[in-house]
């Protein structure tokens, strides 16, 4: 029994802190919450040559074949520093896709360019508000050709390729869903930049009309391929919110120990101390489910779906309370536009909704508990 | 990363799992199950004799107290093998808390400052269930300000080195049953309060001790007020050196925390199990998604307890200190049993107010549970306390200012004076 990171891999954990902390300072994040770019092209390009878009890639397409500890101490680097990149729809997501069901010819032919930051990859799901469910999936695929919109794409206005799920049988059956890779530099694709409560992570409606497919998978296997790809993407976002909330409650207990009121520290009354306590709680909960989710992701486990919704849950819980609670901690100087206290309240309600809300992943948990108890007697 | 046991921990698990199946008190399984929250409560035997019983027996055959060292009765176990041990020894640990105090406070404080002889005396019988001990720390006027304490111990004036110890300890768990405590006194009030204490340890059959029970607000009777009038205790019996006891003190709440906080109950086990059998208006209970999301918020508590602590082992497996961020055992437990007692009884609409084990579900832990998880949270260091200590020790904010600390204890204003 070991419940730590190794020494190599949190050696990688620092590599990727400094290199952050030098090339993703605050002003980085600004810069794209203000300038008229989608991502930081130049930190992109870093990540790419450091190795961290293909930790999990294998050395035969071009990645560092390493395994999924070491993916998640980047990611939770990559949430300390609010990467403004397209870091979990391009590895979280796109290449987990093709990794699960991508053809020869496919990884081929994506993998190199998605480790070396010269692709980018996401996923198109969304159509409608409201959850996202198997019935909500009615973009049409039919003759090899796709025809409709996708809404909320993370990533879809930069990305090269898209991962789309489409209908292929009409209804609201899971196994009428399939996954196709979609070209987005085409003609037949029009990209439309929507705004989110958090402009540092670009987002876009995608609308298709007779855009030319591949499959990706088995007809009628895509939803069962989304649960699969959910499910370990949920544990890396957990430990990208989870390096979000870490730094929220560093932010606060430094503010708390300068910031002066009353004649004393205001970090020196129970209200605030009581208030970091907790943050300090939600994150060590968040921090060791995440690490178990971590242990059942890199090993395969049977645990996994379980094990990677409690990470998901007591991650989301903890940077959002961290988060909202850094804000009360710096007081009228947390609203303002200045202070970076909003960049991390807005990553944190942003990640909540990615891969389904909490409630949706609230839901799972205790299904797939119940499914383990009904096994087990 | 690896939550799989290695090839020694494998044998090390198969060993104790052999000799806990062949000798354990298996017609009481069942029962011991499904006690908890509030002692333990058996049927037919008095649960004393069976907790001792399985106390000596572990003991014999070197299982008891498996941290400590063998000449002190225990097995010299690594952290690892502590937490197998716990964790295949299941439903017959909760036979065990009646020493838990004796074994997670008194024995480790013992171990750091009595004499070598006094170890010797004192700590196998400890281990072995067959003496009691228990921790004579609160006050009236000193529980979250423990070092406000006013039981004085004088020198006696007969010139033989003796003590006299005069004052009144609350809240002394199972001072009814213990053989003997860790005593903490006044010494010197002219001294800043932290300063002037003394520890030792003492026979609660001393002359002069008198205990008497508290009735609790739940009805049990698990805590005392103990008396201490004209009762002499040689000077060998102290515990560090005089006026030192605040520091002998944090080695014995530093274990506190940590024999209190690891592995502590939630009831979220029992709550799913009630959830999947209680129908509401919208079928089962647990196909609500209302009931779902509070589940699932109390299910990753349970669960990052339960990591949290294994990271904690980890650490001190690497030679690591058990540091303060283990004070959040207590504090997430204990409010999260309030909260899940709470659901577990509104789930059950106006039944849930039925104590009768015969009549109600679950054989009325809830009840039980609503009942007792107040006193979680405010024994062993109240939730604030706990906070102050995760935000000072933890997060380094500045410690509370306190308009007492430097001021000779004798001058420090009280709601007596």
């Amino acid at each position: 029994m070991d419940f730590e990171f190794t020494d190599e891999q949190k050696q990688l954990g620092a590599e990727a802190r400094r290199f952050l902390q030098a090339r993703c300072p605050p002003a980085a994040v600004r810069a794209v919450l203000e300038g008229p770019q989608s991502y930081d092209a130049a930190l992109w390009r870093g990540l790419g040559e450091m190795g961290f878009l293909g930790v999990v890639i294998p050395e035969r397409y071009g990645g560092l074949g390493l395994g999924y500890l070491e993916l998640c101490v980047v990611a939770e680097e990559l949430g300390r520093a609010l990467a403004p990149v397209p870091f979990s729809s391009s590895v979280f997501l796109a290449t987990e896709f093709l990794l699960a069901a991508g053809s020869e010819a496919q990884k081929r032919s994506w993998l190199p360019k998605l480790a070396s930051g010269a692709a980018i990859g996401c996923l198109a799901l969304a159509e409608s508000i409201g959850p996202v469910s198997p019935k909500t999936v009615q973009l049409a695929a039919a003759n090899g050709r796709l025809n409709g919109t996708k809404i909320v794409v993370a990533d879809g206005d930069i990305a090269d390729f898209a991962v789309v799920a489409a209908r292929t049988a009409p209804g609201a059956d899971a196994r009428g869903v399939s996954l196709f890779l979609v070209d987005l530099k085409g003609p037949a694709v029009t990209r439309g930049v929507v705004e989110t409560i958090d402009p540092t992570r670009s987002h876009a409606t995608l609308t298709f009309k007779d855009a030319p497919t591949e499959p990706l998978g088995d007809p009628g296997d895509g939803w069962r391929l989304i649960g699969e790809v959910f499910d370990r993407a949920a544990v890396l976002t957990a430990f990208e919110q989870i390096g979000g909330a870490d730094r929220a409650l560093e932010m606060a207990r430094d503010y708390a120990l300068e910031r002066m009121a009353f004649g004393r520290p205001i970090g020196s009354f129970q209200a605030i101390k009581h208030m970091l306590a907790d943050m300090y709680v939600s994150a060590a909960l968040a921090r060791s489910n995440g690490y178990y989710g971590a242990w059942a992701l890199s090993t395969g486990a049977a645990e996994l779906p379980e094990a990677a919704a409690s990470a998901r849950v007591a991650a989301t819980q903890a940077f959002q309370h961290c988060a909202r609670n850094n804000i009360q901690v710096h007081g009228g100087m947390g609203f303002t536009w200045a202070f970076d206290c909003h960049l991390f309240y807005r990553r944190s309600n942003l990640l909540a909704l990615n891969l389904g809300s909490l409630a949706q992943w609230q839901d799972a948990l205790i299904q797939r508990m119940r499914e383990r108890n009904v096994q087990a007697a | 990363m690896n939550f799989d046991d290695t090839p020694e921990e494998a044998a090390f698990r198969a060993e104790v799992r052999a000799w806990i199946d062949a000798n354990a008190p298996k017609d009481l399984r069942a029962e011991l199950e499904t006690a908890g929250f509030a002692g333990v409560t058996l049927s037919d035997v008095d649960p004393m004799a069976v907790a001792k019983a399985w106390q000596k027996k572990k003991f014999d055959a070197g299982w008891a107290c498996l941290h400590w060292p063998k000449e002190y009765g225990g097995r010299g176990a690594t952290p690892i093998e502590r937490v197998i041990w716990g964790q295949e020894e299941g439903p017959y640990g909760a036979l065990a808390g009646a020493f838990i105090i004796g074994h997670g406070m008194c024995g480790p404080t013992m171990m750091a400052f009595a004499s070598e002889e006094q170890k010797r005396r004192y700590l196998p019988p400890l281990a072995a269930g067959e003496e009691i001990w228990c921790q004579l720390f609160s006050e009236p006027a000193g529980g979250s300000d423990l070092a406000g304490l006013r039981t004085r111990a004088e020198r006696a004036t007969d010139g033989s080195g003796d003590w006299i110890i005069n004052g009144q300890k609350i809240w002394t768990s199972g001072a009814h049953y213990s053989d003997y405590g860790i005593l903490i006194t006044r010494t010197d009030p002219t001294l800043p309060k932290h300063k002037g204490m003394t520890m030792f340890f003492l026979s609660m059959k001393t002359p002069g001790v008198e205990i008497r029970p508290i009735k609790q607000a739940n009805g049990d009777s698990g805590f005392n007020e103990v008396y201490f009038t004209d009762v002499r205790l040689p000077d060998a019996q102290r515990l560090g050196a005089v006026n030192d006891g605040w520091k002998v003190s944090l080695t014995t709440l530093m274990n506190e925390r940590l024999s209190i906080g690891s592995g502590m109950s939630t009831g979220f086990p029992e709550l799913f199990d009630l959830c999947c059998r209680i129908e509401t208006a919208n079928g089962l209970a647990i196909d609500d998604p209302a009931v779902r999301a509070k589940l699932a918020t109390w299910a990753v508590r349970t669960t990052g307890l339960k990591y949290n602590g294994f990271r904690a082992i980890s650490a001190i497996s690497r030679g690591q200190t058990p540091g303060p961020e283990n004070s959040i055992g207590k504090l997430v437990a204990g409010s999260t049993m309030q909260d899940i007692a709470m659901f577990a009884e509104e789930l059950m609409g106006q039944a849930g107010i039925m104590t009768d084990p015969e009549l109600t579900a679950a054989a009325g832990r809830f009840q039980r549970m609503l009942l007792r998880s107040p006193a979680t949270r405010v024994e062993g260091g109240t939730d604030e306390i706990l906070r102050n200590i995760i935000a000072e020790r933890v997060l380094g904010l500045p410690a509370d200012i306190r308009v007492d600390k430097d001021v000779p204890f004798n001058q420090i204003p009280t709601s007596a004076r």
